[in-house]
């Protein structure tokens, strides 16, 4: 990844948020909303230009789960662990996921093409269970759907 | 228009929301919150856009929160000048043009409305509504929405606006008599006569802990210092809780009006939203709304010429569960990480930046605006006797009407679930409803007729919590429940204490190791004293509360706990380690649906011929089950 754009993204996120310290996470996740991820570089530019430790910078990028240090696949796949959708079976829905997948939870494909997570609730209760793809509900998932839902990307990515 | 500075100015703004609320042509509206988005509600009001324009037709198109009633998602809903309202569920895409069809004609022969409303109380004018006074008699036929088993006993305080305003407008929300409580606690209230009016109105916390809004207001207006804030947790992590989610995306502006008029008699100036990262819709309309309320002058500098400042600002979270307990979510809000810490001092003596910080859950700042509307004693009569008012619980899990309901306090679990949520699918039995997400607990079917309200739940061994209550039925594994919350729990403490970090992760791998029947004999034992030295040396209200989820499914399931230690099985049949799925020889018909779709291929036999599952090669994921039509399928 081309390391001047980071750095530029980076120090026009901070200069937006004017320094301030406790805009922090805004700032994180503003970056991560370009990247999809938070680079390596971004953090120390931020250390660097705001004068934080680059252990804090790390430990809030750590601590909150809707970052990611790791570099995301082109789709993201999360399947709801909500209380009704695990009621629902959602433990067979994430299997099924990371069986057709061939990757755990937390994982990326290796083609770069999906990366499956799990999300604490998205408060689609009344759907349950819910898979969220690209930030598309989508309700009442069987895992018997599983195979068809990804075959719909797959295609896409063919044409 | 410019600000509304006066009464007039507000009657104004009223007036002009009333003509779209209630527009002189047809009017269609279409319930596009999230569940409403996932059940197709945008394309649906695009079909209806391109077919009205395509027509040539002039119909008042609008968007708006959702209606509670989930499953007749996506709903629509057609308002005729001097006729009832009218709902219709699931219209999806290809239905729009005979719906359209319909309306052009006058016909109601096709798609049938689920429901009409002839008339409804506004709350806040405290007047009648009529949409229609003459009802045809082909209307008669159509069940109000009152008569609903789903609505009868609702009554909508805090959700009064959810599905009749469109929340991106802020004049149809003040033609519901919005930011006329202002007006009133601005003009003609002193701090302490808000204060009062809240505390007799009994109002407690709807965030969970229930700690009487009225005291907390006045704790936080006697604390020393200049500069103060409130704060509205909507950082909704409740796995199964989803009521602040609709508020804040059907109708923010209640949300608002509650914190300028809060921050008023607290004596803030400055407020903060707190919401949670996994609502991307609910910050769009928060954050539009705080731009129209600051347009008209509702937020900001001289709020109705009182000399009254005050403003908002919309913090967005990152994902961790913790920070929906007050003092981590404040330690987020200052930009860092959100670990809570002791509360010898409380928050609102020492909160953000150490300053006296008030802060309340999203469903108790929408219920402000009716209280100083119709007093504290009009609000105390609602309800139980210390749980006063109404409460929205998101009634989800094996249930028949799932969705969003507000129900006075004080009515029991047995009228939620039988009398509004229909009971349980499939002629299955009610067996726990689970209440208070990670820190509350299973409430068993023998307790169904205890009394919903804040003390009677504690007692059961659960808690309020935001309002989650996830229906159960005899398919339901309570230990592996009980696995799951400390699953959720293990990732979500901060680690800050040991207790909590260390505590939760030991009994989690207890659970784990039952589930997997390698439960020992004393395990049982183990858990309880755990789950007490837990509760009792956790810094927060998270690790505090942690344990009971498993203390409750003990104290009420222990002998499925037993079943899996003892006799290494899984009554409910979903433990896969303790469990075995078979094909009934008498009922399977050879169709060969099971052996085409099992994902390992482990189901062989011949067409038309009894099946056989090779147990070696079974993963049991329960695939087969769920696709046999026969009902062939067994899992013991």
């Amino acid at each position: 990844m081309d390391l001047k754009a980071i750095t530029k993204t980076a120090r026009d996120t901070i200069k937006k948020y004017n320094r301030d310290h406790s805009q922090i996470i805004a700032i994180l996740q503003d970056i991560q909303g370009v990247y999809n991820y938070l680079p390596k570089e971004a953090l120390s530019v931020i250390s660097e230009e705001m004068d934080v430790p680059l252990s804090r910078v790390y430990e809030i990028a750590t601590f909150y789960n809707s970052f990611s240090l790791k570099p995301r696949g082109k789709h993201m796949i999360e399947i709801c662990a909500g209380t009704a959708c695990h009621v629902q079976g959602a433990a067979n829905i994430l299997d099924r996921f990371e069986r057709e997948l061939g990757i755990k939870r937390g994982e990326t494909t290796q083609d770069g093409l999906f990366t499956l997570e799990e999300v604490r609730c998205l408060g689609c209760c009344s759907l349950a269970a819910v898979v969220r793809l690209d930030g598309n509900i989508y309700p009442f998932v069987k895992q018997d759907d599983i195979p068809r839902i990804l075959k719909k990307y797959k295609k896409q990515e063919v044409k | 228009m410019g600000r509304i500075r006066t009464l007039k100015d507000l009657d104004l703004a009223a007036k002009k929301g009333l003509e779209t609320l209630f527009p002189k042509k047809t009017k269609i509206m279409v319930g596009t919150a999230t569940s409403g988005i996932a059940a197709g509600a945008l394309e649906v009001y695009e079909e209806l856009k391109r077919e009205c324009e395509k027509r040539k037709l002039d119909i008042h198109l609008s968007k708006t929160g959702s209606m509670g009633m989930d499953s007749l998602e996506p709903l629509v809903e057609v308002i005729e000048p001097g006729k009832p309202r009218l709902a219709y569920g699931k219209v999806t895409k290809d239905k729009v043009s005979p719906l359209i069809d319909q309306v052009v004609s006058g016909s109601i022969d096709g798609l049938k409305p689920a429901y009409r409303i002839d008339d409804e109380d506004d709350l806040i004018r405290q007047e009648k509504i009529t949409y229609g006074k003459k009802i045809e008699a082909k209307l008669k036929g159509i069940p109000k929405i009152n008569e609903l088993p789903f609505y009868k006993k609702q009554l909508r305080i805090a959700l009064r606006n959810c599905g009749t305003i469109d929340p991106e407008n802020i004049y149809e929300y003040i033609a519901r008599g919005g930011y006329y409580s202002l007006y009133r606690a601005l003009s003609s209230m002193t701090p302490e006569q808000i204060i009062d009016e809240v505390t007799i109105s009994g109002l407690r916390g709807r965030g969970g802990g229930g700690f009487p809004t009225g005291r907390k207001w006045l704790s936080c207006r006697k604390a020393h210092g200049d500069i103060k804030y409130v704060i509205c947790n909507g950082d909704e992590g409740d796995p199964g809780a989803y009521m602040d989610r609709s508020l804040m995306e059907g109708d923010p502006h209640s949300i608002i009006e509650g914190m300028v008029i809060g921050a008023f008699a607290i004596g803030a100036h400055e407020g903060f939203i707190y919401v949670r990262n996994e609502y991307p819709l609910a910050v769009a309309n928060l954050q539009k709304a705080v731009e129209q309320a600051r347009e008209l002058g509702l937020l900001g500098d001289d709020i109705f010429k009182s000399g009254f400042s005050f403003d908002i600002k919309i913090v967005r979270g990152a994902g961790a569960f913790v920070c929906g307990e007050s003092t981590a979510l404040m330690t987020s809000i200052e930009g860092k990480a959100g670990e809570p810490r002791a509360k010898y001092i409380h928050t609102v003596e020492q909160g953000i930046w150490n300053r006296p910080s008030n802060l309340n859950n999203v469903e108790t700042w929408a219920n402000v605006p009716v209280i100083i509307a119709r007093g504290g004693k009009w609000f105390a009569n609602i309800g139980a006797k210390n749980s006063t008012g109404t409460k929205v619980f998101s009634l989800v899990g094996k249930i028949n009407n799932v969705g969003l309901v507000e129900v006075p306090m004080g009515i029991t679990l047995k009228e939620i679930i039988y009398d509004i949520g229909g009971g349980i699918p499939e002629g299955k039995s009610f067996k726990a409803v689970q209440t208070g997400g990670p820190s509350g607990g299973c409430i068993p079917a023998d307790l169904i007729d205890l009394p919903v309200d804040f003390d009677s739940l504690w007692e059961a061994g659960s808690m309020m919590g935001s309002g989650g209550m996830i229906v159960m039925d005899d398919r339901t594994c309570m230990v592996d429940i009980a696995r799951y919350f400390f699953d959720f729990l293990v990732s979500e403490s901060c680690g800050k204490c040991v207790p909590c970090r260390e505590g939760v992760y030991q009994m989690y791998e207890i659970l784990h190791d039952i589930c997997h029947g390698r439960g020992k004999k004393g395990d049982i034992e183990l858990l309880e004293s755990m789950g007490k030295s837990i509760a009792d040396g956790s810094l927060c209200a998270l690790g505090g509360s942690a344990p009971n989820p498993v203390l409750s499914t003990i104290r009420y399931f222990r002998k499925e706990y037993e079943a899996h230690i003892n006799k290494k099985k899984c009554p409910a049949g979903v433990c896969r380690a303790l469990i075995k799925y078979s094909i009934l020889a008498d009922k399977c018909t050879g169709c060969g649906v099971c052996a085409k779709r099992c994902p390992v291929e482990c189901i062989s036999g011949e067409r038309k011929k009894v099946h056989i599952i090779d147990q070696g090669k079974c993963i049991k994921c329960g695939t087969c089950k769920e696709v046999c039509k026969f009902d062939a399928i067994i899992v013991e």
